[in-house]
């Protein structure tokens, strides 16, 4: 074979790998090398001034499943991650349906849903701390009008969930109903103008045209949702504000697993326990991802 | 070869090239302009007072352009240190050590310039015995830091909630209130039956005042010299949780969290008379109250004598890019005159024993605190002052110690069983 026919029949097939090759190389560098270096630190005890300090096999998992604080912070984040997804999901694909419909002004609503997700989260969490205060908070107050106690928000356990889930809610529903939206405009209107013919009531077409077609982009979103939910940090962390913040609370009630992660490598410097948790919370995200995926695929398709 | 293929060839190499001469961009944006122009960063916790000892040090040194970062949450700023010394970057030139964090530090001397290559072993008469040691590891040959202040314990208090409620206000009328601690829980009690209508109350929190009675009554608190875990052996400890709790079970603390925006907000608003006040704290106050309640503080000596509380030193991180001019610095802001500076900028107590004696610091009086002779409040106890040993596991355990505390004063659990908790959570992370 002549030379350049060589060069170009590498070029057809050489070429779209090394177009693609940046992200495998950066994902590679950034994904998988920490990946499995957590791993090596994990099985090993590991401080974090002094380094490594011998191996230990799977001592750090086996002290990690009698470990009561870590049990603890998976509820608390799956607590939280419950209170907060499901009402979101229903929230978003309203308000998705709403933005998808003819109003005035429409792009300046659209915009506006997205201004909480581009809030940063620290005024976030101060301003819904201040809120949820017990003595001079807002919340108590409006409660109060019904006549309902104050409720001291970050001592108790169900009330603080509550609290954290309406930050979360607050940043990302309008971020998710964005998507959504983007979802509903790529569903063809003669689907919906035959179901009209046809007689079907709105509800008849949102379940039977709409939630079909939105399936993708909701596995999407709640994929997104859950990861974000099960790695939830920033917004626990200032609701608890003033000294030892990273417990969640003084008897953990809402300490989440990534703080606990925190906690261990930074508070306690057992950079090697710390990964072995992290590791654990990375196989907990697969496994809820992968069910996540086959509820979502039992959602019937538009096929 | 044909046209599009060409184009094919020549995409591909462009975005080779593109793509290396992106990462050659980015190895290539650290040198400087020239060897005058140094900026020094100094992180710390907190406040030192020291800007004005910056505009000093800059004009000695043209082109030298000194950034300070504080941090005013202590257990943040130790995590975050912390990380950056053990990924050996970010540091900064000149850093903050806590007097809880120095034994830690210590175990990975090696992470730190020696400050002994530097001169520091002529230097050593300048600070109190203990305080240089405190930075020196055991065998003697390396030193991390050079100290700025010390604890030193008094009581700052309300003249006004004190009037109120119908107590003397004079500083030494109400220094004569309480030698002890049980007078202290008495006073407290009188003044709250005196101040009826107001939900003022007589302290802070449990935890603080805790803090207080354990850093005054042993040299070491949750580990002895051992690093053997002794909370259940030194009778230090439960003594000062028990006389903490007994203050909460009589209604005499506002149950504020420590560096909460209740607690900050406390100061202002008087929702509590007294705090156990480090020299350090001071400072704090003065921040938090505000202009508007100047006068309306005042300092008394603490009860059960003096203590200990706080008190850090300055180092220079072994990944300083200039270490030379960072030492240089952490000389002249150490040095007596840079502790004096420090002192009357915000109150922070010398650790240089030579200065105990100066007049400049025995006349010294804080308006802020109805012109208190500070200087001499806190220094009477100071040259006396021991060392308290913390212990490299200190501040987990003293959070879970808190913690437990914190959740009696919230009325989640029991004392007994709090103080459960607060063991076996201490031996856990004490491993």
């Amino acid at each position: 074979m002549h030379l350049r026919d060589r060069l170009a029949r590498i070029d057809i097939h050489g070429a779209p790998y090394l177009f693609i090759a940046p992200f495998f190389l950066l994902f590679g560098i950034f994904g998988l090398f920490p990946l499995g270096y957590t791993l090596w630190v994990s099985l090993h005890d590991w401080t974090l001034l002094g380094g490594n300090e011998g191996w230990v096999g799977f001592g750090n998992y086996t002290e990690l499943f009698n470990d009561g604080y870590f049990w603890n912070s998976l509820l608390n984040t799956f607590a939280i991650f419950l209170i907060a997804t499901i009402p979101q999901m229903i929230a978003a694909l309203a308000l998705a349906q709403v933005l998808n419909a003819s109003l005035r002004a429409i792009t300046v609503w659209r915009v506006g849903v997205i201004i909480p997700t581009a809030t940063s989260v620290a005024a976030v969490g101060i301003i819904f701390t201040m809120a949820f205060s017990r003595d001079f908070g807002i919340v108590n107050w409006m409660i109060g009008l019904v006549g309902i106690e104050p409720i001291a928000w970050n001592q108790e356990r169900l009330p603080s969930w509550i609290a954290i889930a309406t930050m979360v809610d607050w940043r990302w529903t309008g971020y998710n109903a964005l998507i959504l939206l983007a979802a509903l405009q790529a569903v063809p209107k003669d689907l919906y103008e035959s179901a009209r013919l046809d007689g079907a009531s709105a509800a008849r077409q949102f379940w039977s045209i709409t939630i079909p077609m939105l399936r993708p982009t909701l596995m999407f979103v709640v994929t997104v949702s859950t990861i974000g939910g099960i790695q939830l940090f920033t917004e626990p962390l200032l609701f608890n504000p003033g000294a030892n913040a990273i417990t969640g609370g003084d008897i953990r009630q809402f300490q989440t697993s990534a703080m606990y992660v925190v906690e261990q490598a930074f508070t306690g410097q057992r950079f090697g326990y710390a990964a072995t948790i992290a590791w654990v919370l990375f196989a907990v995200i697969v496994l809820v991802s992968l069910v996540n995926s086959l509820l979502v695929r039992r959602i019937r398709s538009a096929d | 070869m044909s046209h599009t293929r060409r184009s094919r060839w020549l995409a591909t190499a462009a975005a080779l090239i593109a793509m290396s001469s992106l990462a050659a961009c980015g190895g290539d944006d650290s040198g400087s302009d020239s060897e005058e122009d140094v900026t020094l960063r100094v992180n710390l916790f907190g406040k030192f007072g020291y800007t004005d000892l910056y505009k000093q040090f800059e004009k000695d040194h043209p082109g030298v352009k000194i950034v300070e970062t504080a941090e005013g949450d202590l257990g943040k700023y130790n995590t975050q240190l912390t990380q950056r010394i053990a990924a050996g970057s970010g540091a900064g030139d000149v850093v903050a050590i806590e007097e809880g964090q120095a034994v830690n530090f210590l175990a990975s001397a090696d992470k730190f310039v020696n400050l002994q290559d530097h001169g520091a072993k002529d230097l050593e008469d300048q600070y109190l015995p203990w305080k240089f040691a405190g930075a020196t590891t055991a065998d003697g040959a390396t030193t991390i830091g050079l100290g700025t202040d010390v604890g030193g314990l008094a009581m700052c208090y309300r003249r006004d909630l004190f009037e109120k409620a119908g107590l003397p206000t004079d500083r030494e009328a109400v220094a004569a209130l309480w030698p002890t601690w049980d007078e202290f829980i008495a006073t407290g009690e009188k003044f709250q039956d005196g101040l009826k209508g107001s939900d003022a109350k007589f302290i802070d929190s449990a935890t603080n005042t805790y803090n207080s009675i354990l850093m005054q009554s042993a040299d070491h608190t949750y580990f002895d010299k051992d690093e053997e875990l002794v909370i259940e052996t030194n009778p230090a400890v439960k003594a000062a949780w028990d006389k903490a709790l007994e203050m909460d079970d009589k209604g005499i603390s506002a149950e504020l969290k420590s560096f909460s925006p209740e607690w900050n907000a406390g100061f202002k608003n008087g929702d509590f008379a007294t705090i156990a006040c480090p020299a350090w704290m001071t400072g704090y106050i003065k921040d938090q109250a505000g202009e508007e309640n100047a006068g309306k503080w005042d300092i008394a000596t603490i009860p059960g004598g003096g203590g200990n509380w706080g008190g850090s030193w300055l180092a220079v991180p072994a990944d300083s890019e200039n270490q030379d001019l960072a030492i240089e610095l952490v000389k002249f802001l150490s040095n007596a005159d840079g502790q004096l500076a420090a002192f009357n900028a915000v109150g922070n107590l010398p650790s240089n024993p030579n200065l105990y004696e100066d007049p400049a610091l025995q006349e010294a009086t804080n308006p802020y605190f109805s012109d208190a002779p500070v200087g001499q409040l806190f220094v009477a106890g100071a040259a006396n002052l021991e060392p308290v040993f913390l212990g490299a596991k200190n501040q987990p355990v003293r959070d879970a110690v808190e913690n437990a505390m914190r959740s009696v004063e919230n009325g989640q659990r029991s004392s007994a069983d709090a103080w459960d908790v607060a063991v076996a959570d201490a031996q856990k992370v004490a491993g």
